[in-house]
């Protein structure tokens, strides 16, 4: 059974706020940075520092992650076709980096991206932003901002659809 | 995508998309390399071992070098160090070996099929580091790496192998990599150095090198070993720069695009002249960088994959 | 193996293969103290007689194998005389001869009665050693042959390893002459060869070091030339190239004395199975093309080739259980060899079966001046019977030789020797 939580409109109301929450924590900070985590952190990474841009004089650079290499599961083979890579154009040593994500469930997958980013350099501050809280933490990892939290069963499959991934805006939970 | 053997025992049993899947990874670890700490923890808790029963520090320092950056176990074994010269067999060794708790054998031996007999007797992943004139395919694979980083892609180039094709694993290595890649490959090299029959491999085979070196993409320069000299494949090292030799007046003649590479180590002044070296299009050293980005992407696709799973949240 | 001792056995309903006439027929075989007393189309049981119910099946004189190795001395790990003639009897063979490449070497008289006697108390198949043609094989001076055909050598070679030196060769010829011997020839010109894979398509495409045929046919050239010019008697051992059958049938219409065999894996293998790198194919010499393969069945066809003989050679599964280089050449083959030969030969209709059983009998024995074999009445019972329509798989369990290097170990085969009659004693299988 899936249930539409969120859609197009809802959806960009949410990117809304998060940008502007991230903005309004972060405005005395210059050396600002946002980084996806692949695959749908990434686009929406974007649209945050679109959003953010208004209220900013420099353009908050966007960087990504893919934390296939740092998974704690060794499924990723099976699992991810290719490891697609990170790509990091800038230099992070200094810079507060906020980490996007479109969901935080278990909080692996963010343990795995600090792992990686610690790898590149030693950042001042490392946030996280996700559109999407959704519980069940297995690690002792919170989001600094979340646009939405959802209550689920630990079996439920939340799915976040993004335009430039999916063709189209839209949440859903699906019970099984 | 995984590779459908668990072993990487030759080119041969790879198909073109499995080639270049490997490609593709190693272009991702080609990135890691650069970065401030170039470690991954992707194969964190695994264990190789370099089984080299012949000495090669290259290669072997590669793959200990492509392990260490996947955050994965290396232990080398050599045979000067090791009882195989107490009569140990293959065999006593590699189960010996295995009971330590490796993951996973990359060998080098001098006898062909080597690697393929282990991979029968154990359980761990075999790595073909080269079995005698057979196969030696990661050598293959970043020789490919680096040129489709170079011209982008192998398909319609014309790629010409220069040597002894009849003793070199690397020949035959190349010849299947590149021809699945879609390269035209030719052969070159005297007659006593061009094995029976190798034109099944799809090529042309010249023995003469001025008559095709005009006409390709690639030149693909293998090395003279030491013991061919002695043995009447030629007359002398004199003859054979002047025939075979990929010398500076050689090299000057080439169209400036074409790319020149070589297996290692090179016997300077023999098959190249030492001064090829300066030369920006000889890609011996972006081969060895190279080498462990290819490394790096067969151990991962072969070691990965079968721990507990964990959905990532 | 266990011996029945049958004072009066009646082998009845089975069909008779004289490979000397080369016919067959309906016929009951009655042995009497170890020799036939009668053969005729229906023998009533008398009181006392034992009857062996042949019915389906065949009755042909026994096998010999002119080229085996049975190991001792040496390597008995490997193989005894005792398991190698127990082997042999299984497969149908009640005569073999072992090649000399032994350790120490057989190449005195001593050493040919030690193996003929340890045959003797083992009572399997009968051992008539080869001599060495040269002292410890080494190519270089004659070995005492007289003195070991007077021992019971019966043929001369330093099989394992070829005569490479002409002179040398030419003097063996000659010599041998004296005593109506033949000298088997392993056809090997070293210096070619680098490795146990016919050097060509496959060798090139697995790495393998390699022999090219000319190694074996060049020799075989020299050596029939040779055998020409000394008039004397050539045995090419091993066939396995098509230059080679060439060069024997060139030969043979030249009216040179020289005969010829091959080995059921040069009729039934190619080079292609080397392409799992499994030593059980690893044989010298190598095993060659679909093209050589096709001619050699060519040359048993015609007669080019006279013998199929086994070239059994045991080697110990640590030893075969090794990368290729490493495992030392041979393959066991007496209790396959007939099956394969059926298969291929007979059924392949190469040869009748009466053909192929004379490649098995007569003409070996011709070659080695051993006593004719027939399934007459007043001659010693030397038999084997045949279950030509069986089906069984050769299982390593099964096996009798103490080492299992086959690469045919998991195969069904096709017809199968089912009892051996010596004398008195009857085998069955």
């Amino acid at each position: 059974m899936t249930r539409r939580l969120a859609d197009s409109k809802a959806v960009g109301v949410l990117v809304a706020k998060l940008a502007a929450a991230i903005g309004r924590h972060n405005r005395q900070v210059k050396n600002l940075a946002l980084v996806g985590i692949k695959r749908r952190g990434v686009p929406l990474a974007r649209r945050l520092a679109a959003g953010m841009r208004a209220g900013r004089k420099a353009r908050v650079p966007v960087g990504a992650v893919d934390i296939t290499l740092y998974r704690d599961d060794l499924q990723m083979v099976a699992e991810a076709p290719i490891v697609r890579g990170s790509e990091i154009g800038f230099d992070i040593n200094g810079k507060t980096l906020v980490l996007v994500d479109d969901v935080i469930f278990t909080g692996r997958t963010i343990r795995a991206a600090v792992s990686e980013l610690l790898d590149y350099g030693r950042p001042e501050a490392i946030q996280l932003a996700v559109l999407v809280d959704r519980g069940h933490r297995e690690l002792p990892i919170q989001p600094d901002f979340a646009a939405k939290v959802i209550k689920t069963e630990r079996t439920d499959i939340v799915d976040i659809f993004l335009k430039e991934t999916d063709g189209r805006d839209e949440i859903t939970l699906t019970r099984t | 995508m995984k590779l459908r053997s668990r072993h990487l025992l030759g080119i041969e049993g790879l198909d073109r998309s499995e080639i270049l899947t490997i490609l593709d990874q190693a272009r991702t670890f080609r990135e890691v390399l650069d970065r401030t700490i170039p470690i991954v923890p992707a194969l964190r808790g695994r264990t190789v071992v370099n089984l080299f029963f012949e000495s090669s520090t290259r290669t072997a320092t590669s793959f200990s070098l492509a392990a260490s950056r996947l955050s994965c176990g290396c232990v080398n074994f050599s045979k000067a160090t090791s009882s195989v010269s107490k009569g140990e067999t293959l065999l006593d060794t590699a189960r010996n070996i295995e009971a330590m708790g490796v993951d996973g054998i990359i060998i080098r031996h001098q006898s062909p099929g080597a690697p393929h007999f282990l991979s029968r007797h154990v359980k761990a992943f075999v790595v073909n580091a080269g079995d005698g004139a057979h196969e030696h395919p990661t050598q293959a694979l970043l020789d490919a790496h680096t040129l489709r980083e170079k011209l982008g892609s192998l398909d319609g180039k014309r790629v010409l192998i220069v040597g002894d094709i009849a003793h070199s694993r690397v020949a035959r290595s190349n010849l299947l990599c590149f021809t699945k890649l879609g390269a035209k490959v030719a052969v070159c090299g005297p007659p006593t150095m061009i094995p029976p029959d190798v034109e099944q491999y799809g090529c042309k085979v010249f023995y003469r090198l001025d008559r095709i070196l005009h006409e390709v993409d690639v030149v693909n320069m293998l090395r003279v070993q030491q013991e061919r000299i002695t043995s009447s494949s030629f007359p002398t090292v004199r003859e054979y720069r002047a025939l075979y030799g990929l010398t500076v007046e050689r090299l000057e003649k080439l169209a400036p695009e074409v790319v020149v590479t070589h297996p290692g180590p090179v016997n300077w002044g023999v098959e190249m002249d030492f001064d090829v070296a300066e030369f920006s299009r000889a890609l011996v050293l972006p081969q060895v960088t190279n080498g462990v980005a290819v490394r790096m992407a067969v151990l991962f696709l072969l070691a990965g994959g079968d721990a507990q799973a964990d959905k990532a949240g | 193996m266990k011996a029945e001792n049958k004072d009066r056995l009646l082998l009845r309903g089975g069909t008779v293969v004289d490979p000397q006439k080369q016919t067959t027929r309906r016929a009951d075989v009655l042995v009497v103290g170890g020799c036939i007393e009668k053969v005729e189309t229906s023998i009533p049981a008398a009181e006392g007689t034992e009857v062996l119910d042949c019915r389906g099946k065949h009755i042909a004189p026994g096998f010999v194998d002119m080229h085996c190795h049975l190991r001792e001395p040496g390597r008995e790990d490997e193989e005894t005389i005792a398991s190698g003639t127990a082997a042999a009897l299984a497969g149908g063979f009640t005569r073999v001869c072992p090649m000399p490449n032994t350790e120490p070497a057989v190449d005195t008289e001593a050493q040919v009665r030690y193996q003929t006697r340890r045959a003797v108390e083992a009572g399997f198949a009968r051992v008539h050693p080869v001599g060495c043609c040269t002292k410890a094989r080494h190519g270089k001076e004659l070995a005492e042959i007289g003195s070991m055909v007077e021992a019971g050598a019966v043929a001369f070679s330093d099989d394992g390893s070829p005569v490479s030196d002409a002179q040398v060769m030419r003097r063996v010829l000659e010599y041998c002459k004296a005593f109506d011997v033949p000298v088997i020839s392993h056809c090997e010109v070293r210096e070619l060869v680098e490795g146990y894979a016919n050097e060509g398509r496959v060798s090139t495409r697995l790495g393998l070091k390699a022999g090219p045929d000319v190694a074996e046919s060049a020799q075989a050239a020299r050596d029939v030339l040779l055998a020409e010019f000394t008039r004397a008697r050539l045995h090419i051992a091993h066939v396995s190239a098509r230059a080679t059958v060439d060069i024997v049938r060139w030969a043979k219409a030249r009216g040179v004395q020289v005969t010829a065999e091959t080995c059921p894996h040069y009729f039934t293998l190619t080079e292609d199975a080397l392409a799992s790198f499994d030593a059980n194919y690893k044989v010298n010499p190598p095993l060659r093309s679909g093209d050589d393969r096709r001619a050699v069945v060519a040359g048993l066809a015609d007669g080019t080739i006279d013998v199929i003989a086994t070239d059994h050679a045991p080697h110990l599964k640590g030893e075969k259980d090794a990368e290729f280089d490493a495992a030392p050449p041979g393959i066991i083959g007496f209790e396959t060899a007939f099956s394969l030969g059926y298969e291929k030969l007979v059924l392949g209709r190469v040869l009748s079966l009466a053909d192929y059983v004379a490649r098995l009998t007569v003409v070996p024995r011709r070659i080695l001046n051993l006593p004719a074999a027939a399934v007459t009445a007043g001659s010693e019972a030397e038999l084997v019977v045949l279950d030509l329509k069986a089906e069984w798989k050769y299982e390593p369990s099964g096996v009798l030789s103490l080492s299992r290097n086959s690469p045919f170990l998991g195969s069904t085969m096709r017809g199968r020797v089912s009892a051996v009659l010596l004398g008195e004693r009857l085998f069955r299988l």
